[in-house]
């Protein structure tokens, strides 16, 4: 297998020729890109790498600007100079999913069969996938042992599967928001979002790159929907209330009359323009095919049995998209593994959302835990070889 | 957040002076759940200054986020419903400090811990000390002593007992007494058997080593 690195103005690409990935589904991806960022500097010992895997609609820029909106990245709160993943200290690295739209292999690439983009020919993958995908990533990086994967909800997931089938290549895991498997309600409502792009004509079976077509209505309806999920009644409430938007009385119609109506809809277009309708499908089924106790006979403790990866989990009050149930049981076959894990859960009113947000008692457990998992690997300077 | 330079034992709270004595009974480098570790005092002990691969347990969730941001490994959970998720023999010690009287079935905790672990330390308040005989005796009152320190209208402590109550216990349990330290007045006193009539009159707390008949 080749390895060939392209400089790109948005970061790294790092393409894999000759049957560069064999999936789940039985399908062997000839090549396969993979776009990434990295932050900090490697050091000699190649031991303060630390893997920031992105949750369903995110990408590879956690830290600094996003260099294609100009935006700030979307873990700014925690990742950079002096922060809590201090760039300055570690070497932190992210790169797009497999299956996404951030320019790594997904149903928007080159079908090398055809020419022509994969669309629904794109086989169907795996949160394993995803993770293989980052370990040819690491490998090509010259890194055999990360200190930390990190992530929160889709980004959990992929921790867990580090942790699960690669935990000799991380010290440290620490799975935010996140569960061991993607439960029925979840599954739901992912289904609906997938049935909502489906049912938009502009999504011409998938092939809809050719044309100028993009099934805009319903992957914002399918934002839309999901963006509830990750919003707690009380945010919605505190937020929006009944607040009516730019009237002073109900217009008895079906426009947005309500602040909230008004936010989902501008949350549904603006999500259009920076995401591809394919790879919503294909990332959402990838999560809704998770399930690592199912691997393993349905004993969840038997994925992680002798486990020398110091855990670090963490839930918050009022998410109930992965609610703290999930996280308790994935810490009792934590603990029923013999694992080193810490458990806390985080007072917050903010909903799955939260852990992209100002939370300072997570923050608080983040930098807790990676200070003591940096000394426990013997990263007192905090990995800099000065 | 760990400031290296503290230690932690010049911050022990007088009432807890048990906690040093049960970090010097655990063997350097072992492996150790503390159950109910409270604001992680004796887990930081046993880490720093014996270099232990301490793990907690813990019912309050602030006093979980507190040890969890000082770098130390523990889960929130509950001593009477959480034991039975931890492997049979997964540490060599596993320790109880003044927690068994505010579990709801002491003898049901004190069987996990003995599946769980080779070596059990349990230390518990003496309901037996002749101060806690004398208010009920006298004052026909509840009593309050700066180790049980709460009215019984809202104390934590449910299940009270005596050391020569707890031994008994052990007996029942086939948990055999290793030693047994008394403190009393800040003071400890290893005791020769397992306890003694005059132990459970003056002793404060009882701090009991055990192991599996």
């Amino acid at each position: 297998m080749n390895a060939t690195q392209t400089q790109n103005e948005d970061g790294e690409t790092v393409r894999f020729d000759g049957a560069a990935l064999k999936l789940d589904c039985g399908v062997t991806l000839e090549t396969l890109e993979l776009a990434y960022r990295t932050y900090g500097t490697l050091n000699k010992d190649k031991s303060n790498a630390i893997l920031i895997c992105h949750a369903l609609t995110g990408d590879q820029h956690p830290a600094g600007d996003n260099p294609l909106t100009g935006k700030p990245g979307w873990w700014t709160q925690v990742v950079g100079p002096g922060g809590i993943i201090d760039t300055d200290k570690y070497f932190v690295i992210c790169s797009n999913v497999l299956g996404g739209c951030g320019g790594s292999t997904g149903p928007q690439s080159g079908n090398p069969e055809t020419g022509k983009p994969y669309g629904l020919d794109f086989p169907v993958i795996t949160i394993a996938d995803m993770v293989r995908a980052q370990n040819l990533l690491i490998d090509h990086l010259g890194i055999e042992s990360l200190f930390c994967v990190i992530g929160g909800s889709m980004g959990g997931m992929q921790v867990l599967q580090w942790a699960a089938a690669h935990s000799d290549r991380i010290f440290s895991a620490v799975p935010i928001a996140t569960s061991a498997r993607h439960s029925s309600q979840n599954i739901a409502f992912h289904e609906v979002g997938r049935q909502a792009i489906l049912a938009d004509p502009e999504w011409h079976g998938g092939a809809y790159y050719a044309t100028d077509a993009h099934p805009r209505k319903g992957l914002a309806v399918a934002r839309m929907a999901a963006h509830i999920t990750y919003l707690s009644e009380a945010a919605l409430q505190r937020k929006f209330g009944r607040n009516l938007q730019d009237r002073e009385a109900i217009s008895y119609g079906f426009d947005a009359d309500f602040q909230i109506e008004s936010y989902l809809r501008h949350q549904g277009m603006t999500f259009v323009e920076r995401f591809d309708a394919n790879s919503y499908l294909y990332i959402t089924r990838a999560m809704d095919y998770f399930d690592i106790a199912a691997e393993n006979g349905g004993n969840l403790a038997a994925a992680f049995n002798g486990t020398a990866t110091r855990f670090c989990v963490m839930s918050f009050t009022s998410d109930w998209l992965f609610p703290t149930p999930e996280s308790v049981n994935l810490v009792r076959a934590l603990n029923a593994a013999g694992a080193n894990v810490s458990f806390v859960e985080i007072e917050s009113d903010k909903g799955h959302d939260a852990f992209l947000l100002d939370e300072p008692e997570m923050h608080a457990t983040l930098s807790g835990f990676l200070q003591a998992a940096a000394q426990a690997r013997g990263l007192e300077n905090g990995g800099r070889d000065d | 957040m760990i400031d290296p330079k503290a230690n932690a034992a010049g911050n022990l709270a007088a009432d807890r002076i048990d906690l040093q004595l049960i970090a010097d009974m655990v063997a350097p480098g072992s492996k150790v759940l503390d159950i109910g570790c409270g604001d992680g005092t004796l887990l930081e002990l046993l880490v720093k200054q014996h270099g232990v691969d301490a793990r907690g347990l813990e019912l309050s969730q602030s006093g979980v986020n507190n040890c969890v941001a000082r770098g130390l490994s523990v889960v929130q959970g509950n001593a009477d419903t959480d034991l039975s998720y931890y492997p049979d023999n997964g540490f060599d010690t596993v320790i109880l400090s003044q927690t068994l009287q505010a579990t709801q079935r002491p003898h049901d905790v004190l069987r996990e811990m003995a599946r769980i672990g080779k070596r059990l330390i349990v230390s518990i308040p003496n309901f037996g000390h002749w101060r806690v005989r004398l208010d009920l005796l006298v004052k026909g009152r509840m009593p309050v002593t700066g180790t049980l320190n709460a009215s019984w209208y809202e104390t934590a402590n449910i299940h009270l007992c005596t050391l020569t109550d707890f031994t008994q216990l052990c007996d029942v349990l086939g948990l055999s007494v290793e030693s047994c330290t008394t403190l009393s007045r800040g003071k400890a006193k290893a005791l020769p058997g397992r306890t003694t009539r005059r132990a459970n009159l003056l002793a404060e707390q009882g701090v009991f080593v055990l192991t599996r008949s």
